[in-house]
């Protein structure tokens, strides 16, 4: 059920749960287990465009040399619910540990099958993105279940990072430490700075500046994470302070709005966001256009950037939004894309390598 | 990066007549380069001699040479038009051997012309085995453990070494053609011979085989600045067994995770770069079902059967994409064409299931092997659209027109096998397989069981099953309706299920509302809003995408390509949507099916329906549509055969009304017309009884000709010519019935037979042209070359032709075209049949006659008046000369000797001056090589066939041809001509030198003409055995051979011209309306 009243009936499947949240679609066509439990999507209900859902299942939940997750991206499913049109009801699969309904079922999360997705991203495509509510019952009440709705906290007054953040400093892999500040980071971030040859340092999203120089990193990464990046300015701080140390700094999504944030640029919210594996992104100054993997709701104001300490580094290509931004000065460099991929196209790791050279090429 | 400057004039090389493994797919392609071109004013010249396609029409290409592609055609077109840059990658894998060829013999550089798009050296590390491999290395991409080799004894160390199965790829050829599967030395030896003959560079490729790993397919777009995207991946459901070609194929792919999509997602990026592609391209690989392990397999450095499926799978115009990147654009400057507004430079998101079905013609070849291999083998493909995998498959099925409503709840019911010939049968796959699955889920095999032997993954599997079970409660209460509807059952299936009418069940749809929805395909999953209507209808939706404007026109296409159907009616479909849209008409739209076709690209009308041609959906699109009317002339039989029902439902039927149609199509009423008009048939009746039917042959004396009504390219006719003969037929057919009559003719032996096309507004006849077919009556039209005009009729029977076929036009109140055939007899006139409807000469007369015969049938369609356009306009404009393309090769064991049963698969047309410049260039056209001087064999069955060779081996002994013959032949020969005649020994006597089977192997033998004495399956009984293996063996080896004395003659005739003539070179000149 949406905001506006519109009601979609379907099977259940998952949890018999009731639950509330803003609804978004994602148009990849393949990855549902790293979607899922991408900690950006806490706050929402998720609907896939791609019909068939479910087909390969989810995998056992390994963990790689250096201790993280193979196929997720934290440890539970982080969107609110999950609208497809068809379920796979069997998998199939070598690596295959449970089907989607086992998982989403254990994980207490619910899910709805067999509503029309299309018309339902067409109508938040036009729309915009808006509040909605999954509701699986044997019996709905739709009148309460709006009613609800109608009284449930709204996305944009929800504060996301402290719940998906982690409470303590975790590390990953061995070597010199790369801090990676959790606004709600994808193990897959995590993953490439161990790949780069670095520890991982996974620290609290408020972790102050002190704190971080503990490890004395040799590069910060801000992770993405959910909702608006101005309810982060604990984090806005600290990156300030770790940029005007001269510390090479990445951000990725919500971690880009909030270096963009710490260096006077202003966000705003997109009306239905980007989200998908298919989204070009022309890299400023030359004619290549990379396809990358995104997922952000909110996005840096280009009429900002002129005031600010950061230039344009990648315009989307489609609306023509920014996409990457980079210092003027300082060793800072920032995409709003997933350059860690998982779900989607590695076609971007290229950008772990531009923050290496800011660390000295090593 | 704007476009070179420099290119002022650009050629285009076309992929020649249709065969197995390069289809209608190239008329795609080719036509999107050619509007590519012309968007920015650059001057095309297009080399092909496909007279059927749309991309001949003058519409596209500024100047259109039916010519072979060649290289030494295309060499003196170089010469004339001093291009400056070359397309090769519209023209399948003709165009880019010939553009190979081209480069390496230097012509390509010795007139400074640039290969647009993907240079050669990038084609050839695609396309040689051993350089692909060495590329692949390179950049990392992992690859199968293999060795290329050119003779059998390496072939047999490779083999040893990687250990049995192996499978023998070769290089640059089209559709695996020549390659094989080997389990053992005997078979090893077999297809390597046969592989390092069919390859351009007597190499093949001996690799390690996975045929139960999973078959999947990435479409690579990069462009010059090394910007490159993945327009779509798709996963083959018969696994690595089956060429991609005879594959199911669904995009996206199903049973991928992330992981193991983007790993080889990233590796065709890497692959191709590393490569060097410009444009567009197809990177296959195998993936391990049971680990990470995948390999690369090949790349297709050009557009390809896949990729125009992908074009029509994701809404992405990748030929004229490519074309663009090939002038020098790159993907960020392009658009997409479906949005308007984003960039060309993404990554389509599906939002649907596309499920691509192949079409095979098995039936049509004696002796052919059905079994699914790497060797294409399918004539045609459907593409279907849903939104669940039951849905897709169901559909596809349904739109491949072979007598299959679904899946399950068909008509015919399975063949009854044993348990281990089920087994078999899911272990040896043929065209069957799937429905072989669904046999083996419902006598409770399991789902484990049935994937180890068919290697179908257990996904697909389980949703077959989904169908099977669901077949087994249906109801037609409204949820239950519903749901069987998402599962992609037609109202058909549901009505034998539920024991009830069709009509019925439509009623109780329409009862509980549920209707299918039309969604549309563009491209980005609804995320950003869709300028195009490109449409397909589902029950997996809730509300509809489009809103048409209502009263417009319906055109129906002719779905699959298939033995007599097949391009030729794609040109009829366009044609007639832009001959509506030229007089005046707003709204056309357009059903088909075919993913191959010009038809189906977006921008041609209104609105595209990527949809079934059953009454089921075309009767969903039309209450949709609200149409005014539907044209379903132009679609070849099946659109034909809609016509009645249709009409019985109340559509209206635009052209001839459907009753006039069926008194055409029906023999009585037909007959009883021509009696009226004082016009001759040879004698025929409706058979009722085997003993009626053998009293008539008594009377009218064998052979005759059987047939039921209602067919096309001759499906279960035969020339029989014994009483034991009749009896076998009319047990192998079904028995006649009203609907289905059965009718016994005279076969009229050593006639002429004559096509008419034309087209009629009910007042005014317009003869398009009288075509003469070379060939005895007997051979399909379809198989027969043809000449326009006749060269051995008198004026007389001419103009008695002109006269009957416009009485008879008139009398049958023809609105639109048809097409009349006639047989001559010691100088009779005699009426064979009338087809209200588009024919597949078509094209080819109105290229002819400069006269669009479609764009007049449109006019007359919407009831205008046609121009006054005198009898004769098409006469004294040259020769034309038409000739089949056949593609024998591609099936194992296939008799080449043509019969009253259509085998061809494609034709080309090219036109001269003189009879001989036509047919010169007709036959180099169609894979005949045309020897200067060597060695003929000669074979002939029975005296009269040898008395008709005797002028024509005369000459070829003038011209001073060494003439190789068989004892009996040899000793016939001899006693009436001067020359020697050498003796060869038939390839059933190996000990007996010298043998045609070595002289063969030798190349010693330059043609072949070999006439058979009669043509039934008696052929292959004892010692018409041996001629067939002959045929057999020569075609394998790529040596010509001529069949019928017609033939053998006028290729004879033909090289003797050769000796003192050249063939003309002029462009086709544009329709004069």
């Amino acid at each position: 059920m949406l905001d506006d009243g519109t009601v979609m009936r379907g099977e259940g499947f998952g949890a018999s749960a009731t639950v509330f949240g803003e609804v978004v679609f994602n148009t990849g066509m393949v990855g549902y287990t790293e979607t899922l439990t991408d900690p950006s999507y806490g706050g929402q209900i998720l609907s896939l465009t791609y019909p068939l859902v479910g087909n390969y299942g989810v995998p056992r939940p390994d963990l790689d040399d250096a201790r993280i997750p193979k196929a997720f991206e934290s440890d539970r499913i982080q969107a609110r619910g999950l609208a497809v049109h068809s379920l796979a009801e069997t998998a199939s699969h070598w690596r295959l540990h449970s089907t989607l309904d086992e998982w989403l079922h254990s994980e207490g999360v619910p899910g709805i099958a067999g509503i029309d997705t299309r018309a339902l991203a067409s109508k938040l495509r036009s729309g915009g993105v808006m509040m909605g509510a999954l509701a699986v019952s044997d019996r709905v009440d739709a009148a309460a279940v709006l009613q609800d709705l109608r009284r449930a906290e709204k996305y944009a007054d929800g504060s996301f990072v402290e719940n998906v953040s982690t409470r303590r400093a975790v590390s990953y892999g061995s070597g010199d430490a790369v801090v990676v500040i959790d606004t709600g980071a994808k193990n897959a971030i995590l993953r490439n700075v161990v790949s780069m040859g670095y520890r991982a340092v996974k620290v609290p999203w408020d972790a102050t500046m002190e704190q971080i120089a503990e490890y004395s990193p040799r590069a910060v990464v801000v992770s993405n994470g959910p909702g608006d990046p101005e309810k982060c300015a604990q984090t806005a701080k600290t990156v300030k302070q770790i940029i005007s140390e001269n510390i090479p700094t990445l951000g990725i999504c919500l971690g880009a709005q909030i270096m963009g944030l710490a260096g006077g640029t202003s966000t705003y919210k997109l009306p239905y966001g980007h989200r998908g594996q298919n989204k070009p992104c022309l890299e400023e100054g030359t004619d290549r256009v990379y396809v990358t993997s995104q997922n952000h709701g909110y996005c840096i104001d280009p009429e900002s950037l002129a005031g600010s300490e950061y230039q344009m580094w990648f315009r989307n290509s489609d609306d023509g939004t920014v996409e990457g931004i980079r210092h003027r000065e300082k060793p800072a460099i920032a995409v709003q894309f997933h350059p860690e991929a998982s779900p989607g196209p590695y076609d971007c790791r290229f950008v772990f390598e531009r923050l290496a050279g800011l660390m000295g090429g090593r | 990066m704007p476009r070179s400057e420099s290119l002022g004039r650009v050629l285009v090389l076309g992929s020649g007549a249709i065969k197995i493994g390069e289809a209608g797919e190239f008329d795609y392609s080719g036509s999107q380069c050619l509007k590519a071109l012309r968007e920015d004013g650059i001057q095309s010249v297009l080399i092909n001699p496909n007279v059927a396609t749309i991309q001949t029409d003058t519409r596209f290409a500024d100047k259109v040479y039916l010519l072979p592609v060649t290289p030494s055609y295309v060499e003196s077109l170089i010469e004339s038009e001093r291009p400056d840059g070359i397309m090769l990658a519209y023209g399948g894998q003709t165009a880019l051997n010939c553009g190979v060829k081209l480069d390496e013999s230097g012509s390509l550089s010795r007139y400074g012309i640039r290969v647009l798009g993907t240079p050669v050296d990038g084609i050839k590390r695609a396309e040689d085995r051993q350089m692909f491999k060495d590329s692949m290395n390179q950049c990392g991409v992992p690859v199968l453990k293999s060795r290329t080799v050119s003779d059998f004894a390496s072939a047999k160390e490779a083999a040893a070494e990687l250990g049995y199965p192996v499978i023998v790829r070769v290089a640059y050829t089209l559709g695996g053609k020549g390659g094989g599967v080997a389990h053992n030395e005997i078979e090893l030896h077999e297809i390597v011979e046969r592989g390092v003959n069919a390859s351009m560079v007597g190499q093949v490729l001996v690799e390690e085989y996975v045929g139960h790993w999973k078959q999947i397919e990435y479409e690579v777009m990069r462009d010059g600045a090394s910007n490159s995207v993945i327009v779509c991946n798709m996963e083959n459901v018969l696994s690595m067994r089956v060429h991609t070609g005879d594959n199911i194929v669904v995009a996206p792919s199903q049973t991928l995770d992330n992981s193991e999509y983007h790993a080889m997602r990233s590796s065709s990026l890497h692959a191709t770069g590393h490569v060097g592609i410009v444009g567009e391209c197809n990177i296959q690989y195998a993936l391990d079902p049971y680990s990470d392990r995948y390999a690369a397999i090949e790349i297709n450095p050009r557009l390809s059967r896949s990729s125009a499926l992908a074009s029509k799978a994701t809404g992405y115009p990748l030929a004229y994409m490519s074309a663009k990147i090939g002038l020098g654009y790159t993907l960020p400057e392009l658009e997409n064409r479906i949005t308007r507004s984003t960039t060309a430079c993404f990554e389509p998101s599906l939002d649907y299931i596309v499920c691509k079905h192949p079409r095979w013609d098995f039936s049509k070849f004696e002796m052919a092997n059905r079994r699914l291999g790497p060797t294409m083998k399918s004539v045609g493909e459907v593409m279907a659209v849903g939104r669940t995998f039951e849905e897709a498959l169901q559909k596809s099925v349904r739109m491949l027109d072979a007598g299959r409503d679904g899946m399950v709840l068909n008509r015919d019911p399975d063949p009854a096998l044993s348990d281990e010939e089920l087994e078999r049968a899911l272990r040896e796959p043929q065209d069957d397989i799937l429905h072989r699955v669904a046999q083996a889920i419902a006598r409770g095999i399991s789902t484990e069981r049935i994937y180890e032997l068919s290697a179908v993954d257990p996904w697909f599997v389980e949703k077959i099953r989904a169908i099977v079970d669901a077949s087994k409660s249906i109801s037609l209460e409204s949820g239950r309706l519903r749901e069987l509807k998402r599962a992609g059952f037609s109202d058909r299936q549901l009505a034998r299920g539920a024991g009830v009418a069709e009509s019925e069940v439509r009623r109780a749809r329409k009862q509980h509302g549920i209707s299918p929805r039309v969604k549309q395909i563009d491209t980005l999953a609804a995320e950003w809003p869709a300028k195009t209507n490109y449409l397909y209808m589902t029950y997996g939706g809730d509300s509809d995408d489009v809103e048409p404007p209502g009263g417009g026109v319906l055109v129906l296409g002719a779905g699959p390509y298939r033995i007599g159907s097949s391009v030729e009616f794609d040109w009829g479909t366009v044609n007639m949507v832009w001959g509506l849209q030229g007089n005046g008409e707003k709204d056309v739209s357009v059903v088909n099916c075919n993913p191959e076709t010009v038809s189906t690209d977006y921008d041609i009308c209104s609105r595209l329906y990527f949809e079934e041609l059953t009454l089921e959906r075309i009767l969903d699109i039309t209450e949709f549509e609200r149409s005014r009317g539907v044209v379903a002339c132009v679609g070849g039989q099946t659109a034909n055969n809609l016509a009645p029902d249709l009409d019985g439902a109340g559509v209206q039927i635009l052209g001839t009304r459907a009753r006039d149609v069926d008194r055409a199509e029906n023999r009585s009423t037909f007959s009883a017309e021509l009696d009226k008009l004082h016009i001759r048939q040879p004698r025929w009746q409706a058979l009722s009884s085997v003993s009626e039917a053998k009293e008539f042959a008594r009377d009218v004396g064998y052979p005759v000709l059987v047939r039921p009504s209602y067919v096309l390219s001759g499906a279960a006719m035969r020339v029989v010519w014994s009483p034991g003969g009749l009896s076998e037929y009319v047990q192998s057919v079904p028995s006649p019935s009203p609907d289905h009559p059965v009718v016994i003719s005279k076969f009229m032996l050593d006639s002429l037979e004559l096509d008419v096309d034309g087209v009629c507004d009910g007042e005014r006849v317009i003869i398009g042209a009288v075509v003469e077919h070379i060939d005895r009556a007997g051979v399909h039209s379809g198989d027969a070359m043809m000449c326009i005009p006749p060269w051995r009729l008198d004026n007389r029977v001419m103009e008695e032709v002109v006269e009957y076929t416009k009485k008879i036009a008139l009398t049958f109140n023809v609105r639109g075209p048809f097409n009349l055939q006639f047989l001559v007899h010691d100088g009779t006139v005699y009426v064979i049949e009338l087809n209200i409807r588009a024919s597949r000469s078509m094209p080819f007369v109105s290229k002819m006659a400069r006269t669009n015969l479609i764009s007049l049938a449109s006019q007359a369609i919407l009831g205008k008046p046609l121009p006054d356009i005198p009898d004769d306009s098409w006469k004294n404009r040259g020769y034309g000369i038409k000739a089949p393309q056949f593609s024998f090769m591609q099936l194992d064991g296939a008799d080449i000797v043509l019969g009253v049963e259509m085998q061809s698969t494609g034709e080309a047309a090219c036109f001269g001056e003189g009879f001989y410049d036509a047919l010169a260039k007709a036959l180099t056209s169609v894979g005949y090589g045309l020897p200067s001087g060597g060695a003929a064999l000669v074979t002939a069955g029975g005296s009269r066939a040898k008395e008709k060779l005797l002028g024509t081996v005369a000459l070829l002994e003038k011209m001073g041809f060494q003439v190789l013959a068989t004892e009996h032949t040899a000793e016939f020969f001899r006693e009436r001509l001067d020359g020697p005649v050498g003796i060869v020994h038939k390839i059933s006597e190996p000990d007996r030198k010298p043998n045609i089977a070595d002289l063969l192997h030798e190349r010693k033998i330059d043609f072949i003409i070999n006439v058979p004495s009669t043509s039934t399956m008696e052929k292959y009984a004892g010692m018409l055995y041996d001629e067939y293996q002959i045929r057999r063996k020569a075609l394998e080896m790529g040596v010509p051979v001529l069949t019928t004395t017609e033939l053998a003659e006028s290729f004879v005739r033909t090289l003797e011209w050769l000796k003192s003539n050249e063939t003309t070179r002029r462009p086709l000149e544009p329709y004069a309306r």
